[in-house]
């Protein structure tokens, strides 16, 4: 490939490393990727993302900018109220870097058109508020060999691993989407906004690694983050042979579309 | 094979980044000889090509400020 002198000196810190090099930059630059949601998660990892020279970036989100996104979703500004998400990112990521395509989708992801579109990305990210659009990734990647990375924050914890065909998948731990009770109400819930920031920012490091080929991603290894306790944990969870979607002897054999908690979270 | 590459109009990182881009192309054992002028350029490339798994086979100077890096791609 043959960078150009501005595109040289814009990656100049990305090529310097030697795991990365004018290699790994050509490949990030031919890479495509998936956001679902362009809101907490979302925000901080797109912006980190186009910055880093991710060629082909889609992103999914089929919500308007409302004031208290403000407070966490860093990607979009004040004078963004009211208007779409995707609109309010591909900008921002236009303004950042004009090496950057980006393919925006005003829909909300569900079991009739998420196939379609992940075909045609070499890794998806989760950065989505809800278990049933959770679920639904999962069970779409692992059935397809796509690679992802899982992410979920709350309050003042966060916890994220990487899937890669073969290694353990979201349903390895956790079977089903909790009872719809068992979830914080909209009342209940809150997040302090850095911490997404900070799972956000893990996130896009993986994807990195993935597309260059560097480094040990986290899989078979959920990370969490306490921000009160300011730690991280690791733990190291094999994938499971009883897991419904990819254990010895699968039940789950088609996507399921969940019901959504009866109040999205904001 | 021996090849060339100028720096002596780049300043920091492009430097060591044009340097490196250029080492890329190479195969192992091909010699790079790298036209730099003293400073930042000859105390940082020489350095950095050699703790990236490169081999710094000789520093020349060849006029004022203008030396040469005879880089060996490991």
């Amino acid at each position: 490939m043959n960078f150009t002198e501005e595109q040289i000196y814009r990656y100049s810190r990305n090529i310097i490393l030697k795991e990365v090099g004018g290699k790994g930059q050509e490949k990030l630059l031919n890479s495509k990727v998936l956001v679902v949601g362009a809101g907490e998660l979302g925000s901080p990892l797109l912006l980190y993302l186009a910055a880093a020279g991710v060629g082909t970036l889609g992103i999914i989100d089929s919500d308007v900018v409302d004031l208290s996104n403000l407070q966490r979703q860093v990607i979009h500004f004040t004078d963004d109220l009211t208007r779409y998400k995707v609109e309010s990112a591909a900008e921002k990521i236009s303004r950042i870097n004009a090496d950057v395509n980006v393919i925006p989708y005003k829909v909300r992801l569900d079991s009739s058109n998420i196939e379609g579109i992940i075909k045609d990305y070499d890794f998806i990210i989760d950065g989505t508020d809800n278990f049933p659009t959770k679920f639904l990734i999962n069970d779409a990647c692992v059935m397809h060999g796509k690679s992802f990375s899982h992410a979920r924050i709350l309050r003042f914890d966060g916890q994220t691993f990487t899937h890669v065909p073969g290694s353990m998948c979201y349903r390895c731990i956790f079977k089903e989407p909790p009872p719809k009770d068992a979830v914080p109400t909209c009342s209940e819930a809150g997040i302090l906004g850095a911490v997404a920031g900070v799972i956000g920012s893990i996130q896009a490091v993986e994807t990195l690694k993935y597309l260059i080929g560097t480094g040990d991603l986290l899989t078979n290894r959920l990370l969490t983050f306490n921000a009160l306790k300011g730690s991280f944990r690791e733990v190291k969870l094999n994938k499971n042979k009883n897991c419904p979607l990819c254990g010895v002897n699968p039940t789950i054999t088609e996507l399921t579309d969940y019901e959504q908690p009866a109040c999205d979270l904001k | 094979m021996r090849y060339k590459l100028d720096i002596t109009k780049d300043h920091c990182p492009m430097t060591y980044v044009k340097t490196k881009l250029e080492l890329e192309k190479l195969s192992s054992g091909d010699i790079l000889e790298v036209i730099l002028k003293k400073g930042e350029p000859l105390e940082n490339v020489p350095r950095t090509a050699e703790e990236q798994g490169n081999k710094i086979i000789e520093i020349k100077h060849l006029q004022d400020d203008i030396h040469i890096v005879v880089i060996e791609k490991g």
